[in-house]
């Protein structure tokens, strides 16, 4: 379960949002500019927020009021990237064994077979990311992130660096991961259409604000 | 003509012995200086830059008789540094290593420092959520990505170390055997009658070291940008 009730200033652009969400994905949805990454950001660990807390399966994470701030490292909490980010001096093996060996877990070739062979990244192990496609870049991205075994997938418009053909590639994959992987996630995007196909649950984010929240029906625009 | 001599030789390795030092010993302090410049926001971050560069513009002979003044038998550090643990600089082969590490500093940190500012942060973030806490994202991530920044700083400071003359003489004179590096072999050869000879087999001596080392480092830097973007 993911609760979250901040408020962030950055800059000019204030973020103010609160919501609990008990969905296997909860979907991030608003146009670009409503603050979407920087929220998702804020649950990272990366930002910290000016007031308010985040609490991950009942554990606080951030909590300004009693000065509770868990660095992201700490935080077991995966973040797939728009723009993969993958380590360009790995290869695609050390790539996804990294999580593992910074979190000092055990080797688990049973999970990472699983891993390869649900996002179909096997026959890539030995290549550089500079050699990777953008889809076959993001579903590494992927891996790499379920194998460091988060409790919750942050994911940032993992399909929004990829055309409409790599997209409908990605896709399935994404929709087996959320009945197969087992992990919550919280999905960014600001393509409706995606969003109902991945999505258990929605936040809608305008200008910094949650304007509304619910199942997926809250994405059809009300009739006026 | 090509017949070195023995106590041009002691110059040779003991310039070599005093660069390689200096060069080893100061890289660590300049990655640990040069990361805090890049990546870190501190009060008097601007003054302790420029105190980093001074050793480039002032005069050799100044920052020499800085060091005397420092380091020597009767300085404040010096002193203490020889009382408590047995270090002493003045008058030793060590004083001209100190002497050429200094002097190599700017040279050392300027290239790692801009190799680190290159390092792409969101690739620290992406290692932090991987989790990898603050020293593994530098030693897993920043550290390999700044490689060839790092040996070219490394190279800049070791041609800068084994040519260095001005503080060294000031600050541990010029014995032979113990002080007297290819510089100042040189000088002195030079001040000598009939000394011409020895000092042009120095003069090439340090030429074939001085193309050895950018060979060296030319070959060191392309094989770290192949580790970094090859296949």
């Amino acid at each position: 379960m993911l609760r979250v009730d901040i408020a962030k200033q950055l800059g000019e652009f204030s973020l103010s949002a609160s919501f609990e969400s008990e969905g296997r994905v909860t979907g991030l949805f608003g146009a670009s500019g409503a603050g979407k990454t920087s929220l998702i950001n804020v649950i990272a660990g990366l930002l910290t927020p000016d007031r308010g807390s985040i609490a991950v399966d009942g554990e606080t994470l951030d909590d300004t009021a009693a000065g509770v701030h868990v660095p992201p490292h700490r935080r077991r909490i995966g973040y797939v990237f728009q723009d993969a980010r993958l380590f360009p001096h790995l290869d695609v093996r050390q790539n996804l064994d990294y999580g593992r060996r910074m979190n000092r877990l055990a080797d688990d070739p049973a999970q990472r077979r699983r891993v390869t062979d649900l996002l179909d990244i096997g026959h890539l192990m030995d290549r550089r990311p500079g050699k990777l496609s953008g889809g076959e870049r993001q579903r590494v991205a992927l891996g790499r992130a379920l194998l460091s075994k988060p409790r919750l997938l942050l994911l940032d418009e993992p399909l929004g660096s990829l055309d409409e053909g790599r997209k409908i590639e990605i896709l399935p994959y994404l929709v087996r991961l959320r009945d197969e992987a087992g992990v919550p996630m919280v999905y960014v995007s600001h393509d409706a259409a995606e969003l109902r196909q991945v999505a258990t649950q929605i936040v809608m984010l305008q200008r910094g604000r949650v304007t509304s929240f619910g199942g997926v029906k809250v994405l059809t625009p009300s009739p006026r | 003509m090509f017949e070195i001599s023995p106590t041009e030789w002691t110059a040779v390795l003991l310039s070599l012995r005093v660069a390689v030092i200096a060069t080893l010993v100061a890289t660590p302090f300049g990655i640990a200086l040069a990361w805090l410049l890049a990546r870190r926001q501190f009060w008097g971050k601007s003054v302790l830059d420029a105190a980093v560069h001074l050793p480039l513009v002032l005069p050799p002979v100044v920052t020499g008789y800085l060091l005397l003044l420092t380091f020597g038998k009767r300085g404040l550090v010096g002193q203490w540094l020889a009382d408590h643990l047995g270090i002493v600089f003045a008058f030793r082969w060590t004083g001209a290593a100190l002497a050429c590490g200094v002097m190599a500093f700017p040279l050392l940190v300027r290239p790692i420092r801009l190799s680190i500012e290159a390092v792409d942060r969101r690739l620290e973030q992406a290692a932090e959520t991987l989790g990898a806490a603050p020293w593994q994202v530098f030693a897993t991530v920043t550290l390999p990505l700044a490689l060839p920044g790092i040996l070219a700083g490394m190279v800049l400071g070791f041609a800068k170390a084994i040519g260095e003359f001005g503080a060294t003489i000031t600050f541990v004179s010029n014995i032979p055997g113990e002080t007297q590096t290819i510089s100042s072999a040189i000088y002195s050869l030079i001040q000598t009658p009939d000394g011409d000879t020895a000092a042009l087999r120095l003069v090439i001596v340090s030429m074939v070291i001085a193309m050895g080392a950018l060979m060296a480092s030319e070959w060191f830097a392309r094989r770290a940008l192949l580790r970094l973007h090859g296949n």
